[in-house]
This record gives structure tokens, C-alpha cells and sequence, in this order.
């Protein structure tokens, strides 16, 4: 009630401050917070492009699995093999090992012959153009 | 239970993130095994060619470092859940090492040190002779 009736920061000041608050609870509210989905992804759009980067170090073309199902599913599958000699002490392990698997829904659909993917230094680059379908069209107007 | 934590310090130091005059600095997740002849020591390096790592040995100390060479991207970024920068890690290596024998590749992101024992420190067998 106090606040209704004095409000000091009824500014933007106040509106910055509680929108602030709001991105870091939504942070903390992450479904993935803790345990993050492996490989973690940098997605980018360029015009009709979509660009995503994920390093998976360690891993070769063919332990690697990508495909797109429904044209705007991006799955992307794969194993890294352990590399341990044997008889060894092990001293450190913090390299992951293990199969894993990640789907990533696209913003929009994909021509899904048309993907290209590289691995270059343990970074997967995809490039993936829209489809034909999505893109915009431009109308021309008549006078 | 002290084990336990201190596990887990060691588990957040890998993921370590310093910020510098160049750029940030990220620790490498390592792997380190010992066997009877060598120490083997295998870092993640993602986005490093293997022109643009630093290898040093010197007093004890192996340095370890990876320029991850910019790229360009355009457009916007619509999800970001990783950053990206240079390694820097530095192991204190007490075993005697061989330091002229040392051998190093990088292969997918993958750096692969073997530091080969000196022949002091390798183990010997004994005999015990039966009287």
C-alpha cells in the first residue's frame, strides 16, 4: 500500500531497475541452469542465413551426426571415444567423453539440401539457408 | 566431505574466465595420465590451428596457451550460450621430465603433450636374490 501512494523511483530509473531484476530471475529460472545441454551453441542470423557454432573438440566427421527432420528441427549427434592409455594413473579428468545428442528448433524453416557443415579445429560451423518458402517476397504495388 | 569440496573447487577453476589487457582467457579442460615411461597430457583447445598454439617448458613448469583466431559473423546473434577466447593454463610438473624429448600435436582441437619421463625418475625393478 506504501508503495502505491509514495513511489520515489516512479521514473525510468525504477522501470530499468525491476527489468533488470526480471532478467536475472529468468536467468536463474533456466531450465538448464546447472546442468547445461551439451554441445552449448552460438546460433546467428544473417538475412536468409542461419549460422550455428558449437566446439566439440576431439571429434572427427564421422563420429558426427547432423541432420534436419521437419525442416526446422536441427539435431545434432555424436560420440567422443576416451583416449586413455592403459595402465596409466589418472591425474586429471575434466574432458568430457560420451555420446550425446541436441536438437535445436529453428526460428524458421530450412532448405534442408542445401545445409553445409564444417568441422574445423574441434568447431562444427552449419550454415543453413531459409527455404524457398519462407523467404519474403516482395509485392510490387501498382499505381 | 572435505574431498568433496574440494572437488568441486577444482571443477569451477576449469571454467575459469580471465579478463586481460588482449581479450579474455579461458582455462582448458585437461586430461593428465601417467604410465610407467611418459606423463600425457591432452587439452581441449576449441577454434585453435595448431600454428597458433604456445608450448613452453621451463623450471618445472609446462605453459600452455591457444590464440583462438577471430572470425567474422554477420548478422545477429539469436542465441549465444558459449563465449569464445584464448587458453592459458599452467601445470606444475614435479615428476623429472625430459624436457629435449618432448612431443606435442593438435588434432581437432585436441592438444596431445607426451612428456617423457627422465631415466633417473622411471621406476626400476629389482631383483631379490634368494640366499
Amino acid at each position: 500500500m506504501f508503495w502505491t501512494r509514495f513511489n520515489p523511483f516512479s521514473n525510468r530509473v525504477w522501470n530499468d531497475l525491476q527489468q533488470l531484476q526480471g532478467e536475472m530471475f529468468r536467468w536463474f529460472d533456466r531450465p538448464h541452469w546447472g546442468v547445461a545441454a551439451f554441445p552449448a551453441v552460438n546460433v546467428w542470423e544473417d538475412g536468409d542465413t542461419l549460422h550455428v557454432e558449437a566446439e566439440l573438440p576431439g571429434l572427427q566427421l564421422d563420429n558426427l551426426e547432423i541432420f534436419v527432420t521437419g525442416n526446422n528441427q536441427l539435431t545434432i549427434k555424436g560420440e567422443r571415444k576416451q583416449q586413455t592409455p592403459e595402465k596409466a594413473f589418472e591425474h586429471r579428468l575434466e574432458r568430457h567423453y560420451g555420446s550425446f545428442v541436441r536438437t535445436l528448433t529453428l526460428p524458421f524453416p530450412v532448405d534442408d539440401r542445401n545445409v553445409d557443415a564444417r568441422l574445423e579445429n574441434g568447431v562444427l560451423r552449419i550454415e543453413l539457408p531459409k527455404h524457398e518458402a519462407a523467404r519474403p517476397r516482395r509485392i510490387p504495388v501498382k499505381a | 566431505m572435505a574431498e568433496n569440496s574440494l572437488a568441486v573447487a577444482q571443477r569451477t577453476d576449469t571454467t575459469n574466465v580471465e579478463t586481460t589487457r588482449n581479450g579474455k582467457y579461458f582455462t582448458p579442460r585437461v586430461d593428465i595420465f601417467e604410465t610407467d615411461t611418459e606423463l600425457l597430457l591432452l587439452a581441449d583447445l576449441p577454434g585453435v590451428a595448431p600454428g597458433d598454439i604456445d608450448l613452453r617448458y621451463e623450471n618445472g613448469e609446462l605453459v600452455v596457451q591457444g590464440k583462438v583466431q577471430p572470425h567474422e559473423r554477420k548478422g545477429h546473434l539469436i542465441l549465444g550460450e558459449y563465449e569464445e577466447g584464448d587458453f592459458y593454463r599452467v601445470f606444475q610438473i614435479h615428476e623429472s621430465i625430459d624436457s629435449a624429448r618432448i612431443e606435442a600435436e593438435c588434432k581437432n582441437g585436441v592438444l596431445t603433450v607426451h612428456l617423457p619421463k627422465a631415466e633417473a625418475a622411471k621406476p626400476k625393478q629389482v631383483t631379490v636374490k634368494a640366499k
